[in-house]
């Protein structure tokens, strides 16, 4: 080549952007990394100094407290990690009740801020409006401190009918009691989904071949509730007791027997996070309704398809794209918001890991690993939206 | 004789494995007006892309008044000094007026005091033929005004040499020739121009030569008269019979 | 139409369907068919028991003394009475930058926008209510509203700057009248631990938004960055921040913060929660910020390259102007949102509007007034949250905002 060599001479490296870059990059990261060295540094030292080295050794130390609600065993003689345990578990039990209740409760009220009949559009709108500008934690403490610890006490209970007992204590309801046949029903129910998930297939496979997709999900439904109905029959008549009892609470004294019992805690928990969170996923659902355009519908009405059909083929799938991302951050949310037990009582994983601070002085330690099954729980989150956008990117190309 | 102001030599450019460039050689002399033209995809405003850095360029040397395009980021800002650039989006800066989009590089750039950027903004403004708009917003304006406006934003740093990357291609039929006007003014005046345009009644009347551009390199380069009238490639005179056919 | 009429051409007639009656509106809105039928009387039963319930409450059973008594406590914690004034100052601050903004960037005559800017400012200055001067305050506080909006729509070119440089100088001023300085002289010193109810969750609000947009700015310009470890940088602190609940991150500023900071070195709660919303506030401003780099075309940057404009100058003066303001809305929006979030600094044992309202269900005097209490909180929540979000609104209207 006949380059001029007095035009090649190096580059002083500090004029170099590929240098440079590296240089801001190595400063920064090292600027970074030499702050939290000094902060943990502190940390340690601070630690040491007042006789609490960092360490995990304390969860194997026995945790010394009760836990009211508990779905595992527990006792005061278990283990500081069995008592993280039952937090996790019940941070799980309020969260996935409150999404399956707050995205009924969410897609009704969305629905009826669209609605063309004024009234009902109007109470969706204050019903919006008002959560949507109130904080949560106020919302809590006033369902439970106002409404459920105010129920009347057991013995003045607010009857609703025989089924429900609404007091300070809780709310007793109904329930069904397994018999000795219920080991049986519960195989009949794993063939029920099994036949269920048959009838989709085929559905599904018919659906791709005749290019028609029939309701699936429907057939799929009405199947398996055939099946748990007939093994329901079948188990009651050869056994000669039905898989479940109805079992009614009765006042027994200063408490209640039978049937199955909600605690005021977990019930102003649930209620506030599933009415708080409604309120959001109801304008998610209305925003996604609304994204679909007019020109969609009109095209789809062209075609002749039914409203019923311009629904479910043009509407619903375009409106999901749009709504599943803000709805699975929603769904989020409501589990860090379940972190708010601890103003109401309720023992989820923030409370229970705030009475073994207590218990045992280990405060950043327990912090750290509630952090980080939250941190997990978002994690799992923003997996499922990447694959999931992924996916609606590759059925646009 | 003097140095040519824009020296390429066997200039090559990949976007991942596509060869987008693929070695390209040209001087340009002072006051040389150029039209490159060419299919879509053949890299003409790749190529004018990488004159003033918007594209590193991965192989080759591209040497710039007398500077060499290198990793020197001073070498870099000298370079952008002296060459102006329009786009075909015209790319002005919406939150800014008029004014204040011609006089950002002069005051930042240059380091003028505000009211000598503010006169010779306004010499410009006068000069594309819109100086009542100075205190409009861009998104008030038409799309010729707005690449009026992009053409004085460009020559208020005093650009040695301007770059248009399609600058018609966004107008509407109307406002095309108010644009090529200003341009063939600036031709007059003795600025060198690189442009990237299918405006063949531009190039005719103000080019001292065209390069006709396809698959990454240069095929035929040559003065208005030879192209049109007797271009030597197959390629040259198959997309000159297309774009003519009309 | 079988009008008997004789329309003349070309005349001008409102469309038939304009032309409906008290009758025609019921039976299109609310009984179009069976269905709305139903659920209009179902619905309207509701709101009939929902406001007779509600009437009932608020004017027979309710109590609400508990509030008569406490409103100065709600409204600015254990703040000495005596130096209450100070409060006044900083609301008659907060007036004088609303009307001038309201006056040099909106400039419509629009009154109701206007008072519902207000009408928070009123609820502090009746919330404020100590001895007789109440009134002429709330009076005064109007004026200078007014007095600076009128100033602003006539010198809206000179005022620009100097309402712009208000608005940045009020956090620091504010925090200054409050604090105060020294043991005497005209403003002594206020500790933090004085500071409470609303006083206390609006200053953590504007220190949360204020403090937060510098760090949140550049963790957005990080994540957006082509340098690969100032990415993964930005990356990991917005996920990690967005991925825990507010209130772990409170305990662990309350618990930690003493101990990562150099031995020796007390710091008060105060300062230990504003730093934990500081940290929170900045991962979810970078986001919403990244939202509006993202809105930028490519042709921004190579505009400003061409120019021969330096990093700096490109960042602050092309990219930045137009990314915040599309992002102004969600901004408010988060603040908003922060402002309903400080509610949990009652969880740490801070007196904001929360923590005083349970110190007061505490007091044996008012025992049993829970939901007076927590009804009435709710309402000073959701007062300020909705009069700002409408507000946002209006201003977005008129500005423009995201237009331009």
């Amino acid at each position: 080549m006949t380059t001029n060599t007095s035009e090649q001479q190096a580059v002083p490296f500090w004029r170099d952007e590929r240098y440079l870059q590296v240089i801001i990059q190595v400063v920064l990261v090292g600027a970074v990394v030499g702050f939290i060295y000094y902060l943990i540094h502190n940390l340690v030292t601070g630690l040491e100094a007042s006789g609490q080295p960092l360490t995990l050794s304390f969860l194997k130390q026995t945790a010394q407290f009760d836990i009211g609600e508990k779905l595992i065993e527990y006792s005061r003689a278990s283990t500081y990690a069995r008592a993280f345990l039952v937090g996790l578990l019940n941070t799980i039990k309020v969260s996935f009740l409150g999404i399956i209740l707050a995205t009924i409760l969410g897609i009704i009220i969305g629905v009826a801020r669209l609605s063309n009949n004024w009234l009902i559009n109007k109470l969706a709108s204050i019903y919006v409006e008002f959560l949507r500008n109130i904080p949560l934690l106020v919302l809590l403490v006033f369902l439970a401190a106002g409404v459920f610890f105010k129920l009347p006490k057991v013995q003045h209970a607010v009857a609703l009918g025989k089924i429900a007992f609404l007091t300070n204590r809780g709310v007793f309801v109904a329930w069904g009691e397994p018999t000795a046949s219920w080991p049986f029903y519960v195989w009949a129910l794993i063939i029920a989904l099994f036949v269920a998930l048959v009838v989709a297939v085929i559905l599904i496979r018919q659906g791709r071949e005749t290019g028609r997709m029939p309701l699936y999900w429907l057939w799929g439904t009405v199947a398996f509730l055939v099946v748990a109905a007939i093994g329901w029959i079948v188990i009651t008549l050869a056994t000669p007791q039905p898989p479940l009892r109805l079992s009614l609470p009765e006042l027994a004294g200063r408490n209640f027997k039978g049937g199955t019992s909600w605690s005021p805690e977990f019930m102003a928990l649930l209620l506030g996070l599933v009415i708080y969170t409604a309120a959001y996923i109801a304008e998610v659902v209305r925003a996604g309704i609304q994204s679909v355009s007019k020109g969609q519908r009109e095209a789809a009405g062209a075609l002749g398809l039914s409203g019923f059909q311009t629904m479910r083929l043009v509407v619903f799938p375009q409106a999901l794209r749009v709504i599943v991302p803000p709805l699975t951050s929603q769904y989020l949310n409501l589990t860090k918001n379940s972190s708010l037990a601890i103003a109401v009582g309720y023992p989820d994983l923030f409370a229970v890991g705030g009475t073994i601070i207590n218990q045992s002085g280990r405060a950043i330690e327990a912090i750290s690993l509630t952090m980080m099954v939250y941190l997990t729980f978002s994690l799992i989150t923003s997996l499922f939206m990447n694959w999931y956008n992924q996916r609606i990117r590759l059925v646009e190309r | 004789m003097s140095e040519p102001v824009i020296i390429c030599r066997d200039v090559h450019k990949w976007y991942g494995q596509f060869h987008a460039l693929r070695g390209i050689d040209l001087e340009v002399d002072k006051g040389e007006v150029i039209v490159i033209f060419g299919p879509s995809g053949s890299g003409k405003s790749t190529f004018i892309r990488t004159i003033n850095r918007l594209e590193e360029h991965q192989q080759g040397t591209i040497i710039v008044n007398g500077i060499e395009l290198s990793h020197d980021v001073r070498n870099i800002a000298a370079i952008r000094k002296e060459v102006g650039m329009v786009f075909q989006q015209f790319n002005l800066f919406p939150h800014l007026a008029v004014m204040q989009n011609i006089t950002l590089g002069p005051i930042q750039v240059r380091k003028w005091k505000k009211k000598k950027a503010e006169e010779i903004a306004m010499q410009l403004l006068e000069r594309v033929g819109i100086p009542e708009q100075a205190e409009k917003y861009p998104g008030q304006l038409s799309g010729g005004q707005q690449q009026r406006v992009a053409i004085a934003r460009a020559l208020a740093m005093q650009p040695q040499i301007m770059l248009f990357d399609e600058p018609t291609s966004a107008l509407d039929p109307e406002m095309i020739k108010e644009v090529l006007d200003v341009m063939v003014e600036l031709a007059e005046s003795g600025m060198t121009i690189l442009a990237v345009t299918h405006e063949m009644g531009f190039a005719r009347a103000v080019a001292d030569r065209m390069l006709f551009m396809d698959a990454g390199s240069i095929v035929e380069s040559g003065p208005p008269s030879q192209i049109f009238e007797n271009p030597q490639e197959d390629r040259t005179k198959l997309f000159l019979s297309q774009i003519l056919q009309h | 139409m079988t009008t008997t009429a004789s329309t003349t051409q070309g005349e001008v007639l409102p469309p038939p369907t304009e032309r409906y009656t008290v009758l025609g509106w019921l039976k299109k809105n609310l009984f179009g068919s069976w269905l709305d039928a139903i659920l209009t009387i179902l619905a309207a039963l509701f709101i009939a028991w929902a406001v007779y319930t509600g009437a009932n409450w608020v004017f027979k059973t309710a109590r609400w003394d508990v509030i008569v008594n406490n409103f100065a406590l709600f409204m600015k914690g254990q703040y000495p009475t005596e130096e209450a004034w100070r409060l006044w100052l900083v609301i008659y601050l907060a007036a004088a930058i609303g009307g001038l903004m309201w006056g040099v960037f909106v400039r419509s005559r629009e009154m109701a926008g206007w008072l519902l800017l207000i009408l928070p400012l009123l609820f502090a200055l009746a919330a404020l209510a100590l001895g007789s001067n109440v009134w002429i305050n709330v009076l005064l506080i109007d004026v200078v509203a007014l007095v600076a909006y009128f100033l602003g729509r006539t010198f809206p070119k000179q005022l620009q700057r100097p309402t712009i440089t208000l608005l940045l100088l009020y956090l620091p001023l504010i925090l200054l009248i409050v604090r105060g300085f020294g043991e005497n002289g005209f403003m002594p010193q206020v500790g933090t631990n004085f500071w409470g109810g609303l006083l206390l969750s609006l200053l953590l609000a504007i220190i949360g938004i204020v403090f937060s947009f510098p760090i949140g700015v550049l963790l957005a310009l990080g994540r957006q960055s082509e340098l690969k470890a100032i990415h993964w940088l930005s990356v990991i602190y917005i996920e990690v921040i967005r991925g825990v609940p507010l209130v772990t991150l409170l305990f662990m500023g309350m618990v930690m913060l003493p101990y990562v900071l150099p031995a020796g070195l007390r710091i008060d709660n105060f300062i230990r929660v504003a730093v934990a919303i500081v940290m929170f506030a900045a991962a979810y401003l970078a986001e919403n910020v990244r939202g509006g780099l993202q809105s930028i075309p490519k042709g921004q940057y190579e505009a400003a390259d061409a120019i021969a404009l330096g990093g700096f100058a490109k960042m602050t003066r092309i990219i930045l102007p137009q990314a915040l303001r599309a992002v102004i809305p969600v901004l408010v929006g988060q603040f908003i949102g922060l402002f309903k979030d400080t509610s949990l600094v009652a969880l740490v044992g801070l007196f904001d509007l929360l923590g005083i309202a349970r110190a007061v269900l505490a007091n044996p005097n008012y025992i049993g007034t829970q939901l007076e209490v927590y009804t009435f909180i709710a309402l000073v929540y959701w007062v300020f949250s909705y009069g700002l979000s409408y507000a946002s609104k209006r201003l977005e209207t008129s500005l423009g905002v995201g237009e331009r």
